[in-house]
């Protein structure tokens, strides 16, 4: 602020009027800094109180906002003021959402390493009472009932959000677009307890077996599954197909060929976000798979545990030992974002490869 | 594609282009099928529900079927509203950050991080939320009623465990954010770089130029975004169960202990002990979330589809 | 594009489950030559999730003696377990509560021959626990009056007279009461309040009920373990649930007659031996009316009673062994210590096991 006066010779034409690369910087140490005196003293006031690291961070970001913006203001003027505030407010929003998921995996790590062991993999809780046991029935439950309901889903899904960007015209289009949309708004237990009047049609009555849990998810996940890959088609530009026309390409093999590759990247996204959607799915599951301690490996013939349901009942139901049975839910917990985050990073490779290169 | 020429050209139909089209058309048929058989279901085992005897049924405690879902209905809006408040500036927040902001070669990896929240089921926000969030926000709610007790939201007594509407609505608020993220991403990624370079060749601030270039043509996908978000947050079954102390009231106390359930969380709550009529007053109460849902996605449908020219497939 | 690597995995997936399944099969087949009885077979029982932690005891002991048995509970709760085997989708069901008289006369159970009747048996008896968090203290005396006044709101303060004069020597801190109760419906809720009901008739009106009246405020929380953590993570909390998950939180004793007694087995099993059977109902059918209100010594009213339920004559023979032999299990002197030290409860005395047994050893 004191390099740069109107009065004295321009050094730097293009960086007048502008702060310091370090001007920003310096201001967030500073006012970080003053609350955190501020709080010590306070602290130093008060005969019983923790020093308030949260109070201190919070009002120092605050001042470091008021501070930057008001000093921007009276060198850059009012519209790289404005510049700044915003720059300031978006990398405070992406800091916001850092906070829970640091709190959250800080908590499952912490929780679910006490369990995290050979056995937790390789046995189930056949027989067993208190500690001890393993997950390993429930980890290959959902993995094929996800895999199940995915293979149900996407297809389905995608086809239909094909439909309703390339080909859908008029009425149908839109009840469909319509219905999409309320069929994101079925209570994940209604769609459990669908699955489970369909399934008993087929199997007679009582009857919870895999192939019903994979049902029930995926009346959870076409919509979903629509709804994204929808958006992202519509993301393809049109010049893009209009040149494949152009060249006498078929439609489908436009489609298949051009649109579909551009918008792979989103389209994947998308699927995993419906996949992460329905993995954690607890009470359809409970309702239409039902509940067990052994092992199964058939979608089509009894019972089969999923790992929700595994952590859920493992938190709600404990025994004399409540220790071992927290363990086991949290260990489980730490299983099923594993998972997820795996079948993420997976989809990501996949994407990658796929996709075209964009200017980006 | 729709061409303003008057005579319309017919494009020769290949049988690849049959085969593929029937295949969508069925994909999208069948889906309405799906549908129709989920909200047959929801009728025939609803209705008996909301004409119920309520001496005879338990759960009605007495009192109609209306009686007993309004504080669900208001319960369900009110935390799915409170959390899409506090999600959808931030994920635009994000979505700019990554697209525009952070580092390019930081931008996939910050991208994939936001993603990682999408990646944790609700049973485990679920445990989070009650066992940590809750534990941790109680504090501020306690220094809220105290010192803003004037302000109707804040009115309390605080509650002693934290686990109030405010914290399962922040609960629902971090779970969709990811979902709103990764749309406002694609989109905000999408919009036409010549756009962009033509705004910050006329001297626009980065801001400037996303105001100019940017938000009109994320609009849209912003909308279906958040949309797609709060139809999460208002079916979201077991993180709002657990974490929610809930009675059947209707207030807009934030922070005190007594809060009102959400339709789908009540659901998940009531239903194993529900029996004979009981299960039907349940479903019913999913049937009213389901047209809550159908009338929330009406007014979205309406607002995207006045937007439809920044599309690029329109 | 990848819809061809689409069908691929797809075909791997069914391919792979085909494969591990038939694995599965030859592999039980396989083992069949060292069993140690000679009963097979896989017995679906579904009901409450209070039994839950008992029954995977028993589970885990009966398949230990028999080990081509496979016992499968749905914990999916009392409401849905009973409804289950009206279906005829499970063999046995655990409940809360018996089957009422009505649901008995109307006679439509699936699994059942038709006018055979059922069998209800009192398997499970746990005490239920008053737990309450306040720094210092492990434990207060409390009559029925008090507790229903704190839990319907009319005391708010833990230094009330009505809780220090109980109370001698004991410093109650002035400090605001939160009472927490079951957000879900439950059957400890169920018997909390017919507790309440019965011994403090004057205080608590609304009756025995599954789900918390709205007008009494208080702090709803899901489930067993929901409760218990509302509990411990607040101040100045009281709340009930299953004993064996009390854990380090301070116990109120519950004034019975003239003393105070505080909550264990024994206690608890005295009141159900105390207490009559339900009148009007068949024979294999021990549907227990708990007297609460009783002021015999040394008896703890707060309990929960989960039955155990299966038909006198099952319509399929399939699994009658198997039923008859786990149901002699569960009553039996092991099956009771073993839910005993895995879920705390209260084993059930020999009169009434000898009338289970009796109508266990009928079952056909």
């Amino acid at each position: 602020m004191t390099t740069t006066t109107p009065a004295r010779p321009i050094e730097n034409a293009y960086a007048a009027g502008q702060l310091p690369r370090w001007a920003p910087l310096l201001i967030l140490i500073s006012s970080l800094a003053t609350f955190v005196i501020i709080f010590l003293f306070i602290q130093a006031g008060q005969s019983e109180g923790e020093f308030n690291v949260v109070g201190a961070v919070f009002l120092g970001v605050v001042l470091y906002g008021i501070v930057l913006v008001t000093v921007s203001r009276l060198v850059e003027g009012h519209r790289r003021a404005t510049d700044r505030l915003v720059t300031t407010l978006v990398t405070l929003a992406f800091v916001i959402a850092l906070l829970p998921l640091i709190s959250l995996l800080y908590t499952v790590v912490i929780n679910g390493a006490a369990r995290f062991d050979l056995d937790f993999f390789t046995l189930s809780l056949r027989n067993v009472v208190g500690e001890g046991g393993g997950a390993a029935h429930a980890i290959i439950g959902t993995l094929q009932m996800t895999l199940a309901a995915t293979i149900i889903s996407v297809p389905i899904g995608l086809m239909t959000s094909i439909y309703l960007v390339e080909y859908g015209r008029g009425r149908l289009a839109q009840a469909i677009t319509f219905f999409v949309d309320v069929m994101t708004g079925i209570p994940s237990i209604v769609a459990g307890l669908f699955a489970y009047s369909l399934i008993v049609i087929f199997f007679g009555p009582g009857v919870r077996v895999g192939i019903a849990g994979a049902v029930a998810l995926s009346v959870l996940m076409i919509p979903v599954v629509v709804r994204s890959s929808e958006e992202m088609l519509r993301l393809v530009p049109n010049e893009l197909r209009e040149a494949a026309f152009a060249l006498g390409v078929p439609k489908w093999l436009t489609i298949l060929k051009v649109v579909l590759p551009t918008s792979i990247a989103g389209i994947t996204t998308g699927v995993m976000l419906s996949i992460a959607r329905v993995i954690g799915e607890t009470a359809p599951l409970l309702v239409a798979a039902g509940f067990t301690n052994n092992f199964n490996y058939s979608l089509f013939s009894d019972r089969m545990q999923s790992l929700p349901v595994f952590v859920y009942s493992s938190y709600i139901s404990q025994g004399t030992d409540a220790q071992a049975y927290i363990d086991r839910a949290w260990a489980g917990a730490l299983t099923l974002i594993l998972i997820v985050m795996a079948l993420n990073l997976l989809a990501r490779i996949i994407a990658k490869i796929f996709a075209p290169k964009t200017g980006r | 594609m729709t061409s303003t020429a008057a005579p319309r050209i017919r494009a020769k139909q290949r049988p690849g282009d049959r085969l593929f089209s029937g295949t969508a058309l069925t994909a999208g048929a069948l889906i309405l099928a799906i549908l129709a058989a989920v909200a047959a279901f929801l009728v025939i085992q609803g209705v008996p529900g909301i004409t119920a005897d309520p001496e005879k049924t338990t759960l009605l405690e007495g009192t109609n079927f209306w009686a007993y879902v309004g504080p669900l209905v208001f319960g369900t809006l009110w935390s799915a509203g409170l959390a899409l408040i506090m999600a959808v500036p931030i994920a635009i927040g994000i979505a700019l950050f990554i697209s525009h902001y952070a580092p390019r070669p930081l931008a996939a990896t910050l991208g994939y991080i936001i993603d990682l929240l999408a990646a944790v089921p609700s049973v485990v926000f679920g445990l989070w939320g009650g066992n940590v969030l809750a534990v941790g926000v109680q504090p501020a709610y306690a220094w809220l009623a105290d010192n803003l007790g004037w302000i109707p939201f804040f009115a309390g007594p605080a509650s002693g465990t934290g686990r109030t509407i405010l914290t399962a609505s922040i609960v629902l608020a971090v779970m969709i954010l990811p979902i709103i993220t990764a749309i406002c991403r694609e989109v905000f990624l999408q919009t036409p770089v010549l756009h962009e370079e033509a705004a910050l060749a006329l001297g626009a601030t980065r801001w400037e130029m996303i105001k100019i270039a940017v938000l009109p043509f994320g609009r849209a996908g912003i909308v279906s975004g958040a949309m797609l978000g709060l139809g999460r947050a208002l079916g979201e079954t077991m993180a709002v169960a657990m974490v929610l102390s809930a009675s059947n009231v209707i207030t807009f106390n934030v922070i005190s202990s007594t809060n009102p359930s959400t339709i789908a969380a009540n659901i998940a709550l009531s239903f194993p002990e529900a029996y004979g009529l009981n299960v039907n007053v349940l479903i019913a109460t999913g049937l009213i979330l389901f047209a809550i849902t159908l009338i929330v996605n009406t007014i979205a449908r309406y607002i995207v589809n006045r937007r439809k020219e920044f599309s690029g497939a329109n | 594009m990848n819809f061809k690597r689409l069908g691929t995995i797809g075909a791997i997936a069914i391919a792979g489950t085909i494969l591990l399944s038939s694995c599965a099969t030859a592999a039980e087949d396989g083992s069949s030559d060292e069993n140690m009885s000679d009963l097979t077979g896989t017995l679906v029982g579904a009901g409450a999730s209070s039994q839950q932690s008992a029954q995977e005891a028993w589970v885990a002991g009966f398949q230990t003696a028999n080990e081509n048995v496979t016992v499968e509970y749905d914990p999916i709760g009392s409401g849905g377990g009973r409804d289950t085997f009206i279906g005829g989708g499970s063999q046995f069901a655990g409940s809360d509560r018996a089957f009422s008289a009505d649901e008995i006369a109307e006679d439509n159970f699936a699994s059942c021959v038709p006018g055979s009747g059922i069998l209800e048996i009192p398997a499970y008896i746990s005490p239920i626990a008053i737990i309450f968090n306040i720094d210092g203290i492990d434990s207060l005396n409390l009559d029925a009056d008090t507790i229903a006044g704190i839990f319907t709101g009319e005391i708010t303060n833990w230094s009330d007279d009505a809780i220090v004069s109980q109370n001698d020597g004991v410093d109650l801190p002035d400090l605001g009461i939160t009472a927490v109760h079951r957000a879900d419906d439950s059957g400890t809720t169920a018997n909390f309040t017919d507790y309440l009901s019965a011994a403090a008739s004057s205080v608590w009106t609304v009756g025995s009920i599954e789900t918390w009246p709205t007008e009494f405020g208080g702090e709803g929380a899901p489930q067993t373990s929901g409760l218990v953590d509302a509990v411990t993570n607040g101040t100045g909390t009281i709340g009930y649930a299953d004993a064996s998950r009390a854990g380090d939180l301070g116990i109120v004793a519950v004034k019975v007659g003239d003393e105070y007694v505080p909550y264990s087995p024994e206690a608890a099993a005295a009141i159900v031996d105390a207490s009559p059977f339900a009148e009007g109902r068949g024979e294999t059918d021990f549907a227990v009316e708990i007297d609460r209100a009783t002021d015999e010594s040394g008896v703890y009213p707060v309990v929960l009673i989960s039955y155990l339920i299966g038909c006198n004559e099952y319509a399929s023979s399939d699994n009658v062994d198997l039923v008859k032999a786990y149901m002699s299990y569960i009553i039996s002197d092991e099956g009771q210590a073993t839910a005993a030290e895995s879920a705390g409860s209260a084993p059930i005395s020999s009169t009434l096991f000898e009338k289970a047994q009796a109508a266990v050893d009928a079952i056909k």
